[in-house]
C-alpha cells in the first residue's frame, strides 16, 4: 500500500470558492499533473482553473479537438506516469464512453468529472440534473466495475476529488466524480487542511503489469520510458500484455479479476453519511446537491411529528447495498428524491423489500425541501 | 546491422500475423532499420498504434514501450503521453483507415499543433482486417466488398491533407522502395515537430485479388511502375501523371 500524507497545494485556511474550481484544486492536491479537456457547460470552469494552476505545479495541460481526444490523451498521459483527469458533461461524456472500456481493460487510473446537466442530448446546458447515474455504471460495453462518488458541497468537490484519485490509483480503474450543475456552480466556504492523504500507484519492476496470482489483485503499474517494454492493449491479454484473443481461460480470468478487484474490496470505497437515522421510521435516500434539500426536509418533517431520517450516499458505485438493506429493515418506507426519473430508487429495490418511493424531478431545476416534504406527506 | 535489428524484436511475438505478400513486413523492417542505423535506444521510444493490420506492426513485435489503442485514437493517446513526458520519442504506426477516416480529426489537429511526433501511415487503400471494405484512400473505380460497382468517392491525398493542416515534415514512399523509405524514416525520426510518412503497402489478400492483380509480386511491380519521384513529376503534364503516385519528401 502506497498511502502517504502530502502537503496541500493550496495554503491551509478558509477559501470562498466555486465547486468546479474546488474540484480542480482537489485534483492538484491529490497529485494530478495532467489535464486534457474540451469546452462544455457546466464543467468548463474546471478546465479554466487547471490551465492557470497546472503550470504552477509543473503539470501539463491541453485543450483537445474533442472529448474522445481528451480522454484518449488522459489515458496516454496516465501510462506516461501521470495522475491525469478530464471533466465534461452529458454530451461530452457520451463521446468519452468510447475509451471507458479501454481504461477498464488496460487498468488505467484516471478521473472523469461529470458535472451533470439536463438531458437527453443537448438538453438544457445550464440546468442541473442527476441523469447520468446509471449511464456511468453501464456505459462501457462488456462487464466492468468503475468507481463513482457524488459530492454535495464545495468542500466535497475538493475532498472527493482527492478520494477519487486515490481510488483510481488503488484499484487501477477509471473513477467518476458525479457532480451536477448546482454543486459545480455553487460558491461557498472551502477549508484547506495542512495535508491530504494520497495513494500513489504501486511500482514493482519485473512483475507483470496486467495480472496477479490472486483472482482479485491489482497489478503494479510501470510507466513508459522506464525500460519495462510495456505492451498495453485494449484486446484481451495475458499478464504481460500479449494479445490473447482466442484463449477462453485468459478471457475468463481477466474479466473476473477486473470486476472482483473492485467488488471484493468495495468496503474501502462505499461511504454513506447518516442524518437523524437512530430512531427513523421514514427513510430518505439522496445524494449530491439534492441531499442538501433532503436534509432540510427531514428536519422539517421532524418538527411535524414524522420520524424521518436521511441516508446520504457519498459513493454511488459500487453501490451501498448493505446500508440500503439496513435502512430498509429500520424504516417502513424509503423516499428517494433525485433529479432523474428514479435511477437510484430503482437500484435500491435490489437490496430491500421495503417500499421505495421515487420522488423524481426533471424540469432542469433543483429539488426544494418543501417539495420533498410534500412528496413524503402525500405517500405516508 | 541485422543483429541490432533482431535485438529490437520481441521474439515471443512471432510468427507475425501478416498475410503472405503483405507489405507491412517490409515497413516493419524499414522502421526498425531506421532506428538501428540511427543507433537509437528504444528504451525511451514509445510506439502507439490504433486498430487494424498496421497497428500490429509495433505491437507486440517491437521490444519497446507499445500502446495499442482504440480505432482511430492513436494520435490522441500519443499526444497525452508526449505532453506529460517530452523526453519520450513518440512514433505512431497505423493504417490509412485508422489514421485518416475514423481518426482523421486527430490527424489534422496534431499536424496543426505541430506535435512533436512521427506518424507512419501504412496505406494499403483498404480495410484489410475487417474484410476488404472501401477506405477513404481507395482509388476511384476500385472494387471492394462495399463498392461492388467500383468506388465512386474520390480518395484522400494524405500527404496534401497533412501538409495543408500544418505538418512540418511530409513524405511518401512505397514499400517497394525500402531503401528510400528507410532514409526518409530516419529524417522523420530526427525531425523536431510533426512528421508524417505515408508508406504505400500492398494488400494482395483484400485489395489485389479483387482488382486484377494476379499475385503479390504483381502488386509490388505495379507499385514500382506507378511511382514517380517528386523531381520527375515536376516536368510531367497532368495527363502523364494520371494513375501515377508521386513519391518523395514534400515538406522538410
Amino acid at each position: 500500500m502506497e498511502w502517504k500524507k502530502v502537503k496541500s497545494t493550496l495554503a491551509p485556511g478558509w477559501y470562498f470558492m466555486q465547486g468546479d474550481e474546488a474540484c480542480a484544486e482537489g485534483a492538484l492536491a491529490a497529485g494530478c499533473r495532467f489535464y486534457a479537456g474540451y469546452p462544455i457547460t457546466p464543467a468548463s470552469e474546471i478546465m479554466i482553473r487547471m490551465v492557470h494552476r497546472l503550470p504552477e505545479v509543473g503539470g501539463a495541460f491541453i485543450q483537445m479537438e474533442d472529448e474522445i481526444g481528451s480522454v484518449s490523451a488522459v489515458i496516454g498521459a496516465a501510462w506516461a506516469g501521470a495522475k491525469a483527469m478530464t471533466a465534461t458533461s452529458g454530451p461530452g461524456l457520451s463521446l468519452m464512453v468510447e475509451a471507458l472500456g479501454y481504461a477498464v481493460i488496460t487498468e488505467t487510473p484516471c478521473l472523469i468529472v461529470d458535472v451533470q446537466r439536463a438531458g437527453p442530448s443537448t438538453g438544457q446546458a445550464t440546468r442541473p440534473a442527476q441523469g447520468d447515474m446509471m449511464m456511468v455504471k453501464w456505459a462501457a460495453h462488456g462487464d466492468n466495475e468503475i468507481v463513482a462518488l457524488s459530492p454535495w458541497s464545495v468542500q466535497e468537490m475538493y475532498d472527493l476529488t482527492v478520494k477519487a484519485f486515490n481510488f483510481a490509483e488503488r484499484f487501477r480503474v477509471p473513477v467518476f466524480l458525479l457532480a451536477d450543475e448546482a454543486v459545480g456552480h455553487l460558491r461557498e466556504t472551502l477549508v484547506i487542511k495542512e495535508e491530504v492523504e494520497v495513494f500513489d500507484r504501486v511500482k514493482m519492476p519485473g512483475k507483470p503489469p496486467f495480472g496477479t496470482e490472486e483472482i482479485n489483485g491489482v497489478p503494479p503499474m510501470p510507466a513508459f520510458g522506464e525500460g519495462a517494454n510495456l505492451l498495453v492493449t485494449g484486446s484481451t491479454h495475458d499478464p504481460w500484455g500479449f494479445r490473447k484473443t482466442q484463449d477462453s481461460a485468459i478471457q475468463a480470468r481477466l474479466t473476473e479479476r477486473l470486476t472482483r478487484k473492485v467488488l471484493d474490496f468495495k468496503h474501502e470505497v462505499i461511504e454513506t453519511d447518516p442524518h437523524l437515522l437512530e430512531d427513523a421510521e421514514v427513510g430518505v435516500v439522496a445524494y449530491g446537491f439534492t441531499a442538501r434539500a433532503a436534509l432540510q426536509a427531514v428536519k422539517t418533517l421532524r418538527t411535524q411529528g414524522v420520524k424521518a431520517g436521511l441516508l446520504r450516499l457519498v459513493s454511488i458505485w459500487p453501490f451501498a447495498d448493505d446500508a440500503v438493506a439496513a435502512l430498509g429493515r429500520r424504516c417502513r418506507k424509503i423516499f428517494v428524491p433525485e433529479m432523474n426519473r428514479g435511477q437510484i430508487a430503482g437500484e435500491m429495490t435490489k437490496f430491500t423489500p421495503t417500499p421505495v418511493i421515487p420522488l423524481p424531478k426533471t424540469n432542469g431545476e433543483v429539488i426544494e425541501p418543501a417539495e420533498i416534504v410534500e412528496g413524503i406527506r402525500r405517500n405516508l | 546491422m541485422n543483429q541490432r535489428i533482431y535485438e529490437m524484436i520481441n521474439d515471443r511475438a512471432f510468427p507475425t500475423p501478416f498475410c503472405p505478400g503483405c507489405g507491412h513486413g517490409i515497413l516493419m523492417n524499414a522502421v526498425l532499420r531506421a532506428f538501428a542505423e540511427l543507433e537509437w535506444d528504444l528504451k525511451s521510444t514509445l510506439f502507439v498504434s490504433g486498430i487494424g493490420c498496421a497497428a500490429w506492426i509495433p505491437s507486440p513485435h517491437f521490444k519497446a514501450d507499445t500502446l495499442h489503442t482504440l480505432h482511430g485514437r492513436a494520435i490522441a493517446y500519443a499526444t497525452g503521453a508526449k505532453l506529460f513526458n517530452p523526453r519520450l520519442k513518440v512514433m505512431v504506426i497505423s493504417g490509412d483507415g485508422d489514421l485518416s477516416s475514423i481518426g482523421g480529426n486527430h490527424l489534422i489537429h496534431a499536424a496543426r499543433r505541430n506535435m512533436d511526433m512521427t506518424v507512419v501511415c501504412a496505406n494499403n487503400s483498404i480495410y484489410g482486417m475487417t474484410g476488404g471494405q472501401v477506405a477513404s484512400t481507395t482509388p476511384l473505380g476500385s472494387l471492394t466488398t462495399t463498392t461492388p460497382q467500383g468506388n465512386q468517392e474520390r480518395p484522400f491525398d494524405l500527404c496534401k491533407l497533412v501538409e495543408s493542416a500544418g505538418a512540418t515534415f511530409v513524405a511518401r514512399h512505397p514499400v517497394s522502395a525500402p531503401i528510400p523509405l528507410t532514409r526518409t524514416l530516419k529524417k522523420a525520426i530526427l525531425h523536431q515537430g510533426f512528421s508524417f510518412v505515408e508508406a504505400i503497402s500492398p494488400c494482395p489478400t483484400q485489395f489485389g485479388r479483387r482488382n486484377a492483380f494476379r499475385s503479390a509480386f504483381d502488386m509490388i511491380q505495379a507499385l514500382k511502375n506507378s511511382s514517380v519521384s517528386l523531381e520527375k513529376a515536376k516536368g510531367m503534364s497532368v495527363e502523364e501523371l494520371a494513375g501515377k503516385v508521386v513519391v518523395g519528401e514534400f515538406v522538410k
